[in-house]
């Protein structure tokens, strides 16, 4: 692992989740909501189509972050995000990030998840141990 | 209307999840994570795990079971048709790998009307068949016009 420091840039993380992202989503969660798999029903709540799971984008928002650590899934300690605008299929998604504070081994990351100008994911920030 | 506030500091029953190789496999797809380390069993040994380890947000597999019931509960009465996930926290302790039996508890922690809006966190706290602490997860919703 490479020598991090304060402003480092955490690697991006680019993903255009297709069509059928959030019903494997749910499969894969359990939270089968029709807000994201459910057209009719996500248009007669007033949305403009279905919807991404908020977790999802905090899934990806993991993901960036286990990258400063090659993706070993005991780095992350702590994540806290709070989740903003609505994300949506076929868009792409960039997850990028800023390191906040270096002290030993431990890396605080601030990280942010967009889909165009929309901000998903917003201040998440993320602990990690190298 | 007053936000009703009785579930404040009430705790659900345990719920208990058994973490499986390809339910991990599953969800890693899903996220398009790729290290072999949730995927294979020799892979994950190597790296030092007792078997495939999960990705750190799976916790929300083996957590939300936990959550169905305070979500539900008539004493806390929220509107689903009004809710929205505000935000999520997780702090993780030992990875969670395939066998693990995880037991999860929920608890309120508060529930408080900000700007008309009604803000509902809860706690659940995981932890695995040792007793050891695997996550412990922050949960809050957001009810608009109560």
């Amino acid at each position: 692992m490479a020598d991090l420091n304060v402003g480092d840039a955490v690697p991006e993380l680019r993903v255009t989740p297709d069509k059928y992202l959030p019903h494997r989503y749910a499969g894969a969660s359990g939270d089968f909501n029709p807000i994201h798999i459910d057209e009719e029903f996500a248009k007669m709540v007033g949305l403009p189509r279905t919807i991404l799971h908020g977790l999802y984008g905090m899934g990806l928002t993991a993901k960036a972050n286990a990258a400063l650590a090659d993706g070993d899934p005991r780095a992350l300690k702590r994540l806290k995000v709070q989740f903003r605008g609505m994300g949506f299929p076929e868009q792409e998604i960039v997850v990028s990030g800023t390191v906040k504070s270096v002290e030993g081994d431990r890396v605080a990351v601030d990280t942010v998840a967009k889909q165009g100008d929309t901000e998903l994911i917003k201040n998440a920030e993320a602990e990690l141990e190298l | 209307m007053a936000l009703k506030t009785d579930a404040v500091g009430k705790e659900w029953p345990a719920s208990t999840y058994q973490v499986g190789r390809e339910k991990i496999r599953e969800y890693a797809n899903a996220l398009g994570i790729d290290n072999p380390v949730h995927l294979d069993v020799e892979a994950a040994r190597a790296a030092g795990f007792r078997d495939v380890v999960a990705p750190p947000m799976f916790a929300v597999v083996y957590s939300s079971p936990a959550m169905a019931p305070a979500m539900f509960d008539p004493e806390v009465a929220m509107n689903f048709a009004a809710m929205v996930h505000g935000g999520q926290e997780f702090e993780w302790g030992e990875p969670a790998c395939s066998g693990d039996e995880i037991t999860t508890t929920a608890r309120c922690l508060s529930i408080e009307e900000k700007d008309g809006k009604g803000f509902y966190v809860f706690e659940t706290n995981a932890v695995n068949q040792d007793g050891a602490q695997v996550a412990r997860g922050t949960w809050t919703l957001i009810v608009r016009g109560v």
